[in-house]
């Protein structure tokens, strides 16, 4: 596993994985090109038992390195080119996804992925984020910045699974809205706008899980939902680290990068404090880039209990709680009514 | 067309500074000339010679837009808190405390019912002078609670912004406020009422991209800077000039994306007249 991105905090997970490559390919009777230097030469017996121990170490040295993530290498693994995106996820649980495109009105944003598709028993509207995989994809997407197009995309699928009440699963992985000239042309503010608008009124069941990036408004235009979840290592907040940093210590680098990433409490476990989210969807251990499939499998279950569920209630009361979901929201100080004559 | 437009972006930073520096004189950013602080507070701050519109606080907006003597102030209860226990260079609460000293306001947003000639409306008005006119929860709040009094009593409803969006210190609680004012405004919508947003210089980020964006009417000021990304992080993000004029009300117009400009002396009348043709009145 020659990882040519390397997370700093991974280091030492990696020394091992190359230790075990070095002593699995001389077991094969090869002799690996980049052989980890203090792998010493031992009989097979030996090596055997060495790469059992050296599973076990790694086992448990990912598990302590991703129990104790801080933010800032938090935000580093949710943006991992390896860790899995909307149409991976949707290739790992829908059977037989129906991908529907455009906006009916300027064009079709690859950064927004629409389609009805199945989840364990439920028939639904998946909508998602996509960063792009490949360069070329990348690009086309605007590395998961959707435009004021996306978004609008996005509200007309979600209307016409509200008119057949299917329900809607959105998966956000965006570092924002795509701030250019075209998308402010188009009305990227209006777009978002009106999503958290009539998204709020949908009379169907909408769960959202942020599974990578979160970011501002450009992750909320698509996550006004019944329940929020967020995987693991994923982040939300409403402005990237280096956003903050630039902004407020002026400048982003390592180390304001670090103070931004922890002073916006943009974790899982924070949101959920907060009361942003409602779940935590685990990740396997060492992060969903190293597994995507058990990844799939935690989200999918999640969202078959979550939809099943929220099946159950009636569209007019479904809509009352998301809005009080969301009215709640918020801290501040509230002293003694004054004395305020109603006009 | 005044030198500003001629500039490129960076350099109009500058305009930053219309927070009205002391004294007698200033100088008016929109045509370099000295103008008279007297002459231009009587002119609704507006320049005398070539009708720049200067920033107002909320006080001084309600006073422009309202009857005399008739706003009654509503939500003065609420002041904010730390939630987060955020700190960057300073602490928030630090801020909160220089702020308000400043000030004299809890935090950058009032409300209340008033007259607007004649008919009564509930007004909102978010404050550039406080932290940027930035929303947290409080702005949330207070924007939501006159939207639902605007629904409750049948009330137009005109919000005023001008903010640089959503408040980074109360992070995810601020992005919050965005879904809460918008819901908002959905159950207002359907109870059939009318909501005239009002523009000013600036307003970006996630106050347009909530509530400011919604209105059933949108009017903006003239030359007022519009937008969901600021300026220098587009230009960052393209690497290229600006088009002329980017961003400003007349473009907004242009594309498609506000109802009317509408310069500050007319903008009373404007609204009662809309209130009048809804039949809101």
């Amino acid at each position: 596993m020659a990882a040519f991105y390397q997370l700093e905090f991974e280091k030492p997970i990696l020394e091992i994985e190359r230790e075990i490559e070095t002593l699995e390919a001389r077991l094969a009777g090869r002799e690996p090109a980049d052989a980890a230097p203090d792998a010493q030469p031992l009989s097979p017996d030996q090596a055997l038992r060495r790469v059992e121990t050296l599973r076990a170490q790694r086992e448990q040295t990912l598990r302590d390195v991703y129990t104790r993530l801080t933010a800032w290498e938090t935000v580093r693994v949710a943006r991992h080119p390896k860790r899995p995106q909307t149409r991976d996820y949707i290739e790992l649980m829908c059977k037989d996804f129906c991908e529907l495109h455009g906006d009916r009105r300027f064009g079709d944003d690859p950064a927004m992925v629409c389609g009805f598709g199945r989840i364990g028993p439920h028939r639904c509207l998946l909508v998602g984020h996509q960063k792009g995989r490949t360069t070329q994809e990348k690009l086309a997407c605007h590395f998961g910045c959707a435009h004021p197009e996306g978004y609008r995309k996005a509200l007309l699928k979600m209307q016409l699974a509200e008119k057949y009440r299917v329900p809607i699963v959105t998966f956000v992985d965006t570092p924002g809205a795509y701030p250019g000239v075209g998308a402010e042309q188009r009305g990227q503010a209006e777009a978002i706008a009106v999503n958290l608008r009539e998204m709020s009124r949908l009379h169907t069941p909408i769960v959202s899980i942020v599974i990578g990036e979160g970011g501002s408004g450009g992750a909320l235009g698509i996550a006004v939902a019944d329940r929020v979840a967020m995987l693991t290592h994923a982040w939300y907040s409403v402005i990237s680290p280096e956003g903050c940093a630039a902004i407020l210590w002026k400048q982003a680098n390592e180390q304001t990068n670090t103070a931004a990433a922890k002073a916006l409490k943009l974790t899982a476990r924070d949101n959920l404090e907060l009361g942003i989210i409602d779940d935590v969807i685990e990740e396997p251990i060492g992060g969903a880039h190293r597994d995507p499939a058990g990844a799939a499998r935690n989200l999918e279950s999640w969202i078959i209990s979550a939809l099943a569920d929220l099946k159950q209630q009636d569209p007019a009361s479904l809509v009352e709680r998301r809005y009080q979901r969301f009215r709640r929201l918020g801290q501040y100080i509230e002293t003694a009514p004054p004395v305020e004559t109603l006009g | 067309m005044t030198k500003v437009a001629a500039r490129t972006w960076t350099e109009i930073k500058p305009a930053r500074k219309a927070v009205i520096p002391e004294g007698l004189w200033l100088r008016c950013p929109g045509c370099s000339q000295m103008v008279y602080r007297k002459q231009m507070e009587s002119n609704l701050h507006c320049c005398p010679e070539c009708q720049h519109h200067f920033r107002v606080g909320a006080a001084e907006r309600i006073r422009q837009l309202a009857d005399e003597g008739s706003f009654e102030p509503l939500f003065t209860n609420l002041s904010p808190t730390d939630p987060l226990k955020f700190k960057d260079v300073k602490t928030y609460q630090d801020r909160l405390v220089a702020e308000q000293a400043k000030s004299r306001e809890a935090d950058a947003c009032k409300a209340g019912t008033c007259f607007i000639k004649g008919r009564p409306a509930l007004v909102c008005v978010l404050d550039l002078s406080f932290m940027m006119g930035s929303m947290g929860s409080v702005v949330g709040e207070i924007v939501t609670r006159s939207i639902e009094a605007a629904t409750e009593r049948d009330l137009p409803l005109v919000i005023v912004s001008g903010s640089g969006g959503a408040r980074m210190q109360e992070a995810g609680l601020s992005l919050m406020q965005m879904a809460k004012s918008s819901a908002a405004l959905a159950r207002f919508d359907e109870a059939g009422g009318l909501f005239i947003s009002v523009l000013t210089d600036p307003t970006t980020g996630g106050v347009t991209a909530s509530f400011a964006m919604l209105g059933d009417v949108i009017l903006a000021e003239p030359k007022a800077l519009i937008g969901f990304a600021g300026p220098r992080v587009i230009q960052q993000t393209i690497r290229q000039e600006l088009p002329e004029g980017f961003q400003r009300s007349e473009y907004l117009l242009e594309a498609g994306m506000i109802d009317r400009v509408v310069a500050r002396p007319q903008l009373r009348s404007e609204i009662a007249r809309l209130i009048d043709y809804t039949g809101k009145a």
